[in-house]
């Protein structure tokens, strides 16, 4: 009888520990979510025993948002676009994380100059830097094909309807690029009004040929339907179509939008040790360059480029495809979330009103 | 006797001996209407009992998460919480007062204390609603400021960033001083305040609400009348045919409605598309050429095209339950009093079937006016509707108080048309099935 006491006692206190030791991520869904779960949270559960409870939405940043507004955080960790870490980390909403506190490379490397620039914030560390690219159906231009991002201003040279965006922050950086502004001054062109005109104007050229889409997934839909013979699209899903569905689609590097997400850990998450580890685990050397197995999205340490292998089907050479390689990385404008912290609402209806006239 | 007072019977049985003494009175010498009131009372609590967990589900979750969204849309608090000092400032001034030192002094003071709580970012994200590219200047001024800050105060903060002596910032700063604000809703019609706090039209460039909300409740309309166009011949044929054949056709009605969204606005793509099915058939039969393929969605057209479709139930169903019920004699006494077919149409078949009309009207206008994911998907640039800029303040720029004045405004706009309906037409009218 007591053995039996004690033996259940213990039994209870271990799945009493047990339970504790869990932590909830949010995070986008999808093949991305996949790669995660592959590359983050398996060895994660195996090595530490915390079990990983992944939640899909739309865009993390919103569930977060109305998590701490009703003052109940449920998540521990999210995966959010820099210009939201930035802001919910000005606003209070997040912890500050150390990177003294993220571990080395594995040469010694501390992790506050292993990371990309850009990738540590105050309250956020990147784990991916991904890419809003140029991608055209080769089919469409048998001859000539274009090249840069001026071409795809050109309809006279490449006809065929165009794929854009339906947001300011992605189109707007493109109009300057074609028009000969470097990438380096795309935001201190944007920044004044007459760039602003300048865009607008650029965009003005293409607005009768564009074709407008909102969710990620559409833009590959259209190329493959011949429906725009050329668009902007993000570049984990024109890899998949290229790569995995064997699409007749190319990738135009020049002009490329870098963007970052970040792994971020509310106040009040309940489970903040877990999360705070999972966060060091999961933005470690090894884990960034396992994910780019799965998904075309770039590591954001220096350290784990090299270690970028093959895609899981075990031929494809990821590095290319990286939106961080060099070739990539030629003519790519950096996000800048503090400019659109500033000029996102302003610009946004800018847009809207010049798209709803015609 | 206990149970006199539940039994009625028992009571007015008893009211026979109780003759004459001016005042009915239950066996037990209790007032009889009191008694009454009592019984009926305590049923009627009874009954409230059992709809309470509706009215509690409806209460958590309806009315208050919408009244405390709406709440949003004239309280935000963002300022006026985190800046104490200089909000007690612009209380105790008038409008115009050009900043002193107090002023200076009261901002400096606020902005080091919002900076060190982390709260700086909620204090430029609510100015930067009124007047846009200030939320970096309460952020970066907030990095400087929290390593301290020496007087004189306006000339340091000016030091840091010559914008802070913008009088238009001042302005902006004394309207967010009161967390009550009617500047969202200003904002949702295109209006804004200028330096003496005057409301103004904003840029022509930037005016869009308005023409949005004109735009939805225009394409609403025009796919109501759509749907009672096509809706009606259908709804008819399938109350008169014989049963048999009739649900036959209800399913083929049913079976769309039972399909996701998603998969239906797809579909339309899938065959409006220029390089789709129709277009296709077209250039197939010649009767347009290669290169004229036409432009049937990623406009207006197809937002039209697509709703009208996914909204068409809504009209029939009603139509078709009201059109059950009329009785054939009708039209058939009409015919043979000498009416033509289309006055017997026009005079009696026509205004018996109003009470389904109107209700699939109200069905399909108010579920079009709020419609989302359909316009944001095949709308293109022209076939954009308002809940689209809705969704874009909730989850784009996260300004959920322009979000709720915007929900606020169309939530008005309804209530406005459904009370003209009633004056016009009468609420009463409408059947549902």
């Amino acid at each position: 009888m007591k053995t039996t006491l004690i033996l259940t006692t213990a039994l209870t206190g271990f799945g009493f520990a047990a339970a504790a030791q869990e932590v909830n991520v949010v995070s986008w869904g999808g093949a991305y979510e996949v790669s995660q779960v592959e590359a983050y949270n398996k060895p994660f559960t195996a090595e530490t025993g915390i079990k990983v409870n992944m939640i899909a939405a739309d865009n993390p940043a919103t569930p977060l948002r109305a998590q701490v507004e009703a003052n109940n955080v449920t998540g521990d960790v999210f995966d959010i676009e820099v210009s939201d870490a930035i802001r919910l980390c000005d606003e209070g909403a997040l912890v500050e994380i150390d990177p003294a506190d993220l571990p080395a490379a594995p040469d010694g490397t501390p992790a506050a100059e292993d990371f990309v620039p850009g990738a540590l914030q105050e309250c956020a560390v990147a784990n991916i830097v991904w890419g809003t690219v140029i991608s055209y159906n080769t089919t469409k231009f048998e001859g000539q094909a274009p090249s840069t991002a001026a071409d795809f201003f050109d309809t006279e040279t490449f006809p065929g309807k165009r794929g854009l965006p339906k947001n300011p922050k992605r189109t707007l950086y493109l109009a300057l690029i074609a028009d000969g502004v470097p990438a380096e001054e795309v935001y201190d062109v944007l920044g004044t009004d007459e760039g602003v005109e300048r865009a607008f104007a650029k965009l003005d050229t293409i607005k009768a040929d564009t074709v407008w889409w909102d969710a990620g997934a559409q833009p590959v839909q259209l190329l493959a339907d011949g429906e725009v013979s050329m668009t902007t699209v993000y570049n984990g899903r024109i890899f998949d179509a290229i790569v995995a569905e064997n699409q007749p689609f190319e990738i135009i590097w020049d002009g490329q939008y870098m963007d970052m997400d970040m792994f971020v850990i509310p106040k009040d998450a309940p489970n903040p040790e877990a999360a705070m580890e999972y966060l060091k685990f999961a933005t470690g050397t090894q884990r960034l360059a396992d994910q780019a197995k799965y998904i075309a999205y770039g590591p954001s340490r220096k350290s784990s480029a090299s270690l970028v292998g093959l895609y899981q089907d075990g031929k494809t050479e990821m590095a290319p495809h990286m939106p961080t390689s060099p070739e990539a990385l030629e003519n790519a404008v950096l996000d800048d979330p503090e400019f659109w912290a500033d000029h996102s609402a302003e610009l946004t209806e800018r847009f809207n009103s010049w798209l709803a006239s015609s | 006797m206990a149970n006199a007072a539940l039994d009625p019977h028992a009571a007015i049985a008893t009211t026979a001996s109780g003759v004459g003494q001016g005042v009915l009175t239950t066996a037990d010498g209790r007032p009889l209407a009191r008694a009454l009131a009592r019984s009926q009372g305590r049923a009627r609590r009874k009954a409230f009992l059992l709809v309470l967990p509706l009215l509690a589900f409806i209460l958590i979750t309806f009315v208050v998460p919408i009244g405390q969204m709406l709440q949003r849309s004239f309280y935000n608090d963002g300022f006026s919480v985190h800046m104490p000092q200089v909000s007690a400032w612009f209380a105790a001034t008038e409008r115009g007062t050009p900043p002193d030192d107090a002023a200076w002094a009261a901002l400096a003071a606020d902005l080091t204390a919002s900076a060190e709580a982390r709260t700086i970012g909620v204090v430029g994200t609510r100015i930067n609603y009124d007047m846009s590219g200030t939320r970096s200047l309460f952020t970066s001024t907030g990095r400087q400021v929290r390593s301290g800050i020496e007087p004189p105060y306006d000339q340091a903060l000016l030091d840091i960033n010559p914008a802070w002596g913008d009088p238009m910032l001042w302005s902006t700063m004394r309207e967010a001083a009161s967390p009550y604000t009617a500047n969202f809703y200003l904002a949702s019609v295109d209006r804004t305040r200028d330096e003496q706090g005057q409301i103004q039209q904003v840029e022509e460039r930037q005016r869009v609400y308005l023409m949005l909300f004109w735009r939805t409740f225009w394409l609403s309309a025009v796919i109501t009348a759509l749907t009672f166009v096509l809706g009606f011949p259908i709804a008819h044929l399938l109350a008169t045919l014989p049963m048999r054949k009739s649900n036959l056709l209800m399913i083929l009605v049913l079976l769309p409605f039972w399909t996701s969204l998603l998969v239906r606005t797809t579909s339309w793509m899938v065959l409006l598309q220029q390089q789709g099915v129709i277009n296709d058939l077209l250039v197939w039969l010649g009767v347009i050429g290669g290169g004229e393929r036409l432009q049937m969605i990623y406009n207006q057209t197809g937002t039209i095209i697509a709703m009208t479709h996914i909204l068409l139930p809504f009209m029939i169903l009603p139509l078709y339950s009201v059109m059950r019920t009329i009785n054939p004699s009708y039209v058939r006494a009409a015919r043979s009093l000498g009416a033509t077919s289309w006055t017997a149409f026009r005079r009696i078949y026509f205004p018996q079937t109003l009470p389904g009309l109107g209700a699939g009207a109200m069905l399909v206008f108010i579920l079009a006016v709020g419609y989302y994911i359909t316009p944001a998907l095949v709308g293109g640039s022209s076939g954009q509707l308002i809940s689209n800029m809705i969704a874009q303040h909730m989850t784009g720029t996260l300004n959920w108080s322009m979000a709720a004045a915007l929900a606020a405004l169309l939530l008005g706009a309804v209530l406005i048309l459904y009370w003209l309906y009633d004056r016009l037409v009468g609420v009463d009218n409408l059947k549902l099935g």
